[in-house]
């Protein structure tokens, strides 16, 4: 019963990768208030740490290249818990996981919707941060890559944890004791590179391992997200 | 020789936390035919449907398709079957033609006319507006609108009568019945009383374990 005018498979793949990022990014603008909240906490902390801290802008430029990494981690995490709940509820990830398109390529593509609503905002704000926490004129550059680089990897390890905890109830914390020690080497390295820049001394090392980790969980990622989802949705 | 059945399902068992919930489960289903599960609140219908669905695998036995089995095929079955479950994944911010665009895609063999299934549902003069504005039953004729797209010769369908009004009941047993006549098949639940043809039955009483 094939109908005349069927799209070649590959085609029909790509197709159905690029409705379900149209359609994530949709619900995203839909629900800006869900897309803010990491955003506004990412804000808000950057506000307190003066005030709860010292004002006093030597030791706040020694605090910054951590402190700011600290934030963009915790307001990812904070996001990761929601990638696959709403979708959970209502059917649609069991309609992503019957359709014969293969599963990890649609997880990608929630994945790269996920990154767009959450780390690139954090990215792109993070230099006002730099200047709320005084962080020196060197820092500014590689905070900014660093955070490119590193929120996209956090994304995507992010979505294994919440593919293995969409299905219990409460799996918030569950999740934050999966992803935390994966999430540890791009803090790390995140953290490093833009105190090396703040130290004078060229971040590209660390910027590359940070690249490295990237590469590799974007490798892993969206088949153990698959795997994952496919285990919960088992359960 | 006679083409093999469209799904054949031999011995099947399902435990869930080490509970029984039905066992010794078998039926054969033709091209043409539409099967009616049965039984109780509680008995399995909606897990029977989702083994069948492949969203679940059973603790025992093996399934058919087109005589092969399952384990090496799922995803050309996959392929040749759609599932609409309780949740049949309609997104409350998306319009109904939203809802369809990413909705069809996942089934490469899918017709391409969304006003015209939105409309052959009673939806028309609706596409545009937000789901979370439609009543239950529009809703789930939202979901229902796939079958009018569908190139799939299976439909699984959990309880499609459910919050539907009369005319489009009967709109809905045209429906499965043309889909059975062009030699698909139809697995369905429903409390209701269907009126159609070929419809063959299947009573999860007989396979309770408790």
């Amino acid at each position: 019963m094939a109908s005349p005018d069927a799209a070649p498979p590959e085609l029909a793949t790509a197709t159905a990768f690029r409705a379900v990022l149209t359609r994530d990014l949709t619900l995203a603008f839909r629900h800006r208030g869900d897309m803010a909240n990491p955003l506004i906490f990412f804000v808000m902390v950057a506000t307190l740490v003066p005030l709860g801290v010292t004002p006093e802008s030597g030791q706040l430029a020694l605090l910054a290249p951590g402190m700011i990494w600290v934030m963009a981690l915790l307001a990812s995490l904070l996001s990761a818990e929601t990638l696959f709940l709403a979708d959970h509820r209502d059917g649609s990830l069991e309609q992503l996981a019957l359709s014969p398109q293969p599963l990890w390529l649609l997880v990608l593509a929630k994945i790269i919707v996920h990154w767009l609503v959450t780390g690139l905002p954090l990215t792109l704000l993070s230099p006002l941060l730099g200047v709320m926490l005084s962080l020196p004129q060197a820092g500014f550059g590689p905070l900014v890559v660093s955070l490119l680089l590193g929120t996209a990897a956090l994304s995507m390890i992010g979505a294994i944890g919440a593919a293995l905890t969409v299905a219990i109830p409460r799996g918030g914390l569950l999740l934050s004791l999966i992803v935390m020690p994966l999430y540890m080497p791009v803090l790390i390295f995140g953290a490093s590179a833009v105190q090396l820049a703040v130290d004078g001394i060229s971040p590209s090392g660390a910027l590359a391992i940070l690249g490295a980790l990237l590469a590799f969980s974007c490798l892993i990622s969206p088949f153990a997200t698959a795997g994952a989802l496919r285990v919960s949705l088992h359960g | 020789m006679s083409a093999p059945p469209i799904l054949e399902c031999r011995d099947i068992a399902f435990e869930r936390d080490y509970t029984p919930i039905f066992s010794g489960l078998s039926f054969t289903l033709w091209r043409g035919q539409i099967l009616q599960v049965k039984g109780a609140n509680g008995s399995g219908k909606t897990t029977l449907l989702r083994i069948l669905a492949t969203s679940l695998t059973a603790s025992q036995g093996s399934m058919f398709w087109h005589g092969n089995d399952l384990e090496g095929h799922r995803q050309e079955y996959r392929f040749d079957m759609l599932y609409l479950g309780h949740q049949p994944g309609v997104k409350a911010a998306l319009t109904p033609r939203e809802n369809l665009a990413w909705l069809r895609p996942l089934h490469p063999k899918a017709g391409h006319d969304t006003n015209q299934a939105l409309a052959a549902v009673g939806l028309a003069g609706m596409e545009d507006v937000p789901c979370h504005t439609l009543s239950a039953g529009q809703l789930r004729r939202v979901a229902l609108a796939r079958l009018y797209l569908s190139d799939a010769s299976l439909w699984i369908l959990d309880e499609p009568f459910t919050a539907i009004d009369r005319d489009g009941v009967g709109k809905l047993e045209i429906l499965l019945q043309d889909h059975a006549q062009r030699g698909g098949a139809v697995v369905i639940t429903t409390h209701q009383h269907p009126q159609l043809d070929n419809l063959c039955e299947l009573d999860m009483v007989r396979y309770g374990v408790s």
